[in-house]
């Protein structure tokens, strides 16, 4: 963890770690790990709030909460740039981590893979690996997304690949 | 279209003869022998070759199997028309997956199964296999276009989805159990699994599935920077699998501003990649006609041409649960292997009597079994000096580390969990 800012660092040791190592196909050993990953969800999220630094949304969007959708933003050059967000539980999670998806950015950078999904393996994966059952969604979105969103937003609307939604209506508009 | 450019032609010579300037007819003629050869043109369009009920050995023109079925009579395969019986799953249809198949195709395989949820796309020309008018199909549906008219003796099957996600998987799973193709076979559906898969998530999938169903597959990939590469064959129970030795996780402290411009986009060579097909394939014909030895690993270096070679044994801390499972397995059956081996020794006929090889031994020279004594009498080598201890366990009788129970509170109802959430979220 050498080389990640205080703020990063601190905000993780507050996240609730996971005991729980079991997949979707697990059964109800699934449902005890989706547990922890809602505490450790809210936890987060609550954190991120009362320290006005609120940046997603997400919610699982099947009842057997192997897919989830939601929302991130970043705030650059004090304008709000806001994207979906979405991913799958892999059949071998928690071994391997999710596959976090911005699909509106799909094609725009070359840190991403096909379909949206961004890269992960250099600054994410290894943690991940080395933090296996404890790591879970929220993790994931603190230490994979955050700093992805904070290496790239900035240097697409700086090359114009991206533009806010209020320029991009005015210049429709003219 | 044939049948309009023979009425063209019997026109042009009617017109021919009619003709009143004879200064015209040079002209004329130059016409008439272009149409001609745009007839000609037409009918070598391709013609889809017919099925083929049984692979003959005879050595005409017509044959596609003539130069395989000689492998049988140069004495390396016994019986090359059992390949018909054999089903090969490809996960994963890009650079080495596509080539592969149409080695497979070209062999007269049985059945082929194919997986891939991508696109073909104009980034992927460098390599072989899928031509520039396939661009924007899926990398099944031009797969099956191409090895269909290759070879239609092959009965393919073509899935269009990712292995990673939950329906996928079950998807997966259920094909390679499907015995549809050979009800009297064993075990599963498929005869043998190829991962040409190019991410960890999907080879941890077929991994997964592979030690669930007790299914025998090779794993292969090209490195990212496109000069080396390797396959590998896992037995479940018998060899590492692949969560058997975890990849090297690199403790990486990142700084954020040392992320952002590499790029993701690996490099590839349609040779690296061609070879590592071959290499897979060669072997996967080894394993299923039965000649030859199939490397379990097998490296590929192409700046130093260099090929290692390896053999991994299962890890019985591995943290796949089927994994340990085939394990246990493979240990319980190890007497009818080796009784097995030893009716084979014995039918391959009695050994030559074995006298002494020479008649006088002046110097009393004999040869020792350098094999390690099995199991029990190892612990010379393990004796350490006084006030050592070894720090690991010792690999056989792992310990689960004590994990504090944790209170599992019941209390926590799943829906009440998502109800707390979607308030938080909309608060």
């Amino acid at each position: 963890m050498e080389g990640w800012d205080p703020n990063t660092k601190s905000t993780l040791t507050q996240i609730p770690l996971l005991t729980t190592k079991s997949g979707p196909r697990d059964g109800a050993a699934w449902t005890v790990r989706l547990k922890e990953e809602y505490k450790s969800l809210i936890a987060y999220t609550q954190m991120n709030k009362s320290n006005d630094n609120d940046w997603f949304r997400i919610s699982a969007s099947n009842p057997e909460g192997t897919r989830w959708t939601g929302k991130c933003w970043y705030v650059y050059n004090l304008l709000k740039y806001e994207f979906d967000l979405q991913f799958d539980i892999p059949v071998t999670y928690p071994s391997t981590a999710p596959e976090l998806e911005l699909p509106q950015l799909d094609g725009k950078t070359q840190k991403m893979y096909r379909g949206g999904k961004i890269c992960l393996t250099v600054h994410f994966k290894p943690l991940w690996a080395k933090n296996c059952p404890r790591f879970g969604i929220a993790h994931a979105l603190c230490l994979g997304l955050a700093p992805w969103l904070a290496a790239e937003i900035p240097i697409l609307v700086d090359s114009g690949m991206i533009k806010h939604k209020d320029d991009a209506t005015s210049s429709t508009e003219s | 279209m044939e049948i309009e450019l023979n009425d063209l032609i019997a026109d042009l010579q009617s017109l021919n003869q009619s003709l009143p300037d004879p200064s015209l007819r040079d002209a004329f003629h130059k016409i008439q022998s272009r149409v001609e050869h745009i007839a000609d043109l037409v009918r070598a369009e391709p013609v889809r070759r017919s099925k083929v009920k049984d692979m003959s050995a005879e050595v005409v023109d017509s044959n596609p199997y003539s130069r395989l079925m000689a492998l049988q009579r140069m004495g390396i395969v016994e019986n090359y028309e059992r390949i018909r019986n054999f089903s090969i799953a490809i996960v994963g249809v890009g650079g080495v997956g596509s080539v592969s198949a149409e080695m497979l195709t070209r062999c007269g395989i049985g059945r082929l199964l194919l997986y891939d949820y991508d696109k073909v796309e104009l980034a992927n020309m460098n390599r072989l296999f899928f031509r520039p008018d396939q661009a924007g199909m899926t990398k099944t549906d031009a797969a099956v276009q191409t090895l269909s008219d290759i070879n239609p003796d092959v009965v393919l099957e073509s899935y269009t989805l990712n292995i990673t996600t939950v329906d996928g998987f079950e998807t997966f799973m259920s094909s390679l159990k499907n015995k549809s193709f050979s009800p009297d076979k064993q075990g599963n559906g498929v005869d043998l699994v190829l991962s040409c898969v190019d991410n960890y998530e999907a080879r941890m999938a077929v991994n997964q599935a592979c030690n669930e169903l007790s299914q025998t597959w090779f794993e292969s990939g090209v490195s990212e920077d496109a000069v080396s590469g390797h396959i590998q064959l896992l037995i479940p129970g018998e060899t590492a699998c692949f969560a058997c030795a975890p990849p090297l996780v690199v403790a990486s402290g990142i700084d954020e501003r040392t992320l952002k411009r590499e790029g993701v986009c690996a490099a590839s060579l349609p040779t690296t990649m061609g070879v590592i097909a071959g290499l897979l394939i060669q072997n996967t014909l080894k394993f299923l006609l039965g000649f030859g030895q199939v490397s379990p690993y097998l490296g590929y270096n192409s700046l130093k041409d260099f090929f290692p070679t390896m053999q991994m044994k299962p890890n019985p801390q591995c943290s796949n649960a089927a994994c340990l499972k085939r394990q246990g397995e493979y240990i319980l059956a190890k007497p009818d292997r080796d009784a097995a081996a030893k009716a084979k020794l014995e039918a391959e006929g009695p050994s030559i009597e074995e006298g002494p090889l020479h008649d006088d031994n002046e110097w009393n020279i004999s040869v020792v079994d350098d094999h390690e004594p099995d199991g029990t009498n190892t612990t010379s080598s393990d004796a350490l000096p006084e006030g050592l201890t070894h720090e690991l366990p010792t690999a056989d009788e792992f310990q689960n580390p004590v994990t504090p129970e944790a209170p599992i509170n019941d209390n926590d109802d799943i829906d009440e969990l998502r109800r707390q959430l979607e308030a938080i979220n909309s608060a």
